[in-house]
């Protein structure tokens, strides 16, 4: 089966979010949103990440695991390169670009437990994309989570002050927020479609 | 025997993962829509836990201070493709309706956070039942959360037709948003009941 890259990068973001659709990337989603400049941040983080390494795991699984018959051993190899990417985009930031580093730097090592970016490969192999399909697939999972985070941290930015039930503070009332906006992507759902 | 109490008590109820620590719920949302899901699921994320925090204990005094996350990843790893043959070899069926959150289980912070905060600094048996603990009390959450959503989205319960014909479907239920509508409800539930909890033992 092929599919036309532009559709699954605009499914990627609207129709199957990450958060919305498939549920990844909750822990740090439930715990970073409460400030629109730090979902920024890590968005942005997320973003890069994903867009980076779906294609060298695509490659990695293509290249190196499915001709030797090992494509049991995704899990940790996918988890490895993802892990070993993470740390070098980290030193390489810190060297060359102190500001950026300043700003995105405390996202990274967070990153590389973020269900997102394992499930993006784990997708991309079940889905049987190819590479570029792949890559755009990374990228729009990628700035779906950022609209996703960056949305969530200003609704709660607005209801500050309201008056929430004791027990439902903090995650309870986060989780009925994000099955609210989800209901809204449900909207979407018409546009594009990606099994 | 009392310790074991102790430790199943805490991951049942005081210190549920997922309930209490809001940990692991990637997998606890996608799955819920299906009793039969939730079930595999919950078993293999106890035996993922429970033997990854066996290895951890174990090989804990030998493993160097800053590798031991990556260490910790490994053995998780090794333990969730054992779990992935085994579904594949036996329930082919579950194993695709579950797809990539059999690997996720991985990502799953409750086993990173229980061998770093308790495989490390306690030995080997009590590691290995503070593991069963906590994947048990994992797995009890899912099977709520999964009974509603399965009772109103399909008015069934493991597949059995429960409520009769008449029973019109909810199918924002088995959709993304019953699923986070029912974890806040559940969090909202649980922590009025531990309020009240402390308010006694006062």
């Amino acid at each position: 089966m092929t599919f036309n890259p532009l559709v699954v990068f605009f499914a990627a973001i609207f129709t199957n979010n990450m958060i919305f659709s498939n549920f990844l990337g909750m822990c740090s989603f439930i715990a970073v949103s409460s400030d629109i400049k730090t979902s920024i941040g890590l968005g942005q983080a997320v973003t890069f990440v994903l867009a980076i390494t779906s294609p060298i795991n695509y490659l990695l699984y293509y290249y190196v695991l499915v001709p030797f018959g090992l494509e049991y051993l995704r899990y940790i190899v996918f988890i490895v390169s993802i892990a070993a990417f993470v740390q070098l985009v980290e030193m390489i930031v810190e060297r060359s670009f102190p500001s950026l580093y300043h700003s995105l730097g405390i996202f990274l090592p967070l990153i590389t437990v973020n269900c997102a970016i394992l499930g993006v490969s784990l997708f991309m192999t079940i889905r049987n994309y190819n590479l570029v399909t792949s890559t755009l697939y990374g990228l729009g999972s990628g700035l779906g989570w950022m609209l996703a985070i960056v949305a969530l941290a200003g609704i709660k930015k607005r209801m500050k002050m309201d008056a929430v039930p004791e027990g439902l503070q903090g995650p309870g009332i986060t989780l009925i927020i994000t099955g609210i906006m989800a209901l809204a992507f449900i909207g979407f759902s018409g546009i594009v479609q990606i099994s | 025997m009392k310790q074991t109490k102790t430790i199943f008590l805490e991951g049942l109820w005081g210190n549920n993962p997922i309930a209490r620590q809001i940990l692991g719920i990637c997998s606890a949302l996608a799955v819920t829509n299906l009793m039969k899901n939730s079930l595999v699921m919950g078993l293999g994320l106890i035996f993922v836990t429970a033997f990854s925090e066996l290895t951890v204990s174990l090989i804990r005094q030998w493993t160097p201070k800053h590798i031991r996350m990556m260490v910790q990843v490994l053995i998780i790893s090794a333990y969730v493709i054992l779990v992935d043959i085994f579904l594949k070899a036996y329930f082919p069926e579950i194993s695709t309706a579950l797809g990539p959150y059999v690997g996720l289980i991985i990502t799953n912070c409750i086993i990173m956070g229980r061998c770093e905060a308790f495989a490390q600094a306690n030995p080997p048996h009590v590691a290995f039942i503070d593991g069963i603990a906590m994947g048990t009390g994992y797995t009890l959450v899912l099977l709520t959360i999964a009974f509603v959503r399965e009772l109103l989205g399909f008015g069934s319960l493991f597949g059995i037709q429960i409520l009769g014909d008449s029973w019109v479907s909810w199918s924002i239920m088995i959709m993304p948003p019953g699923a986070f509508f029912m974890l806040g409800i559940l969090i909202w539930i649980l922590h009025s009941i531990k309020k009240e909890d402390q308010e006694v033992a006062k």
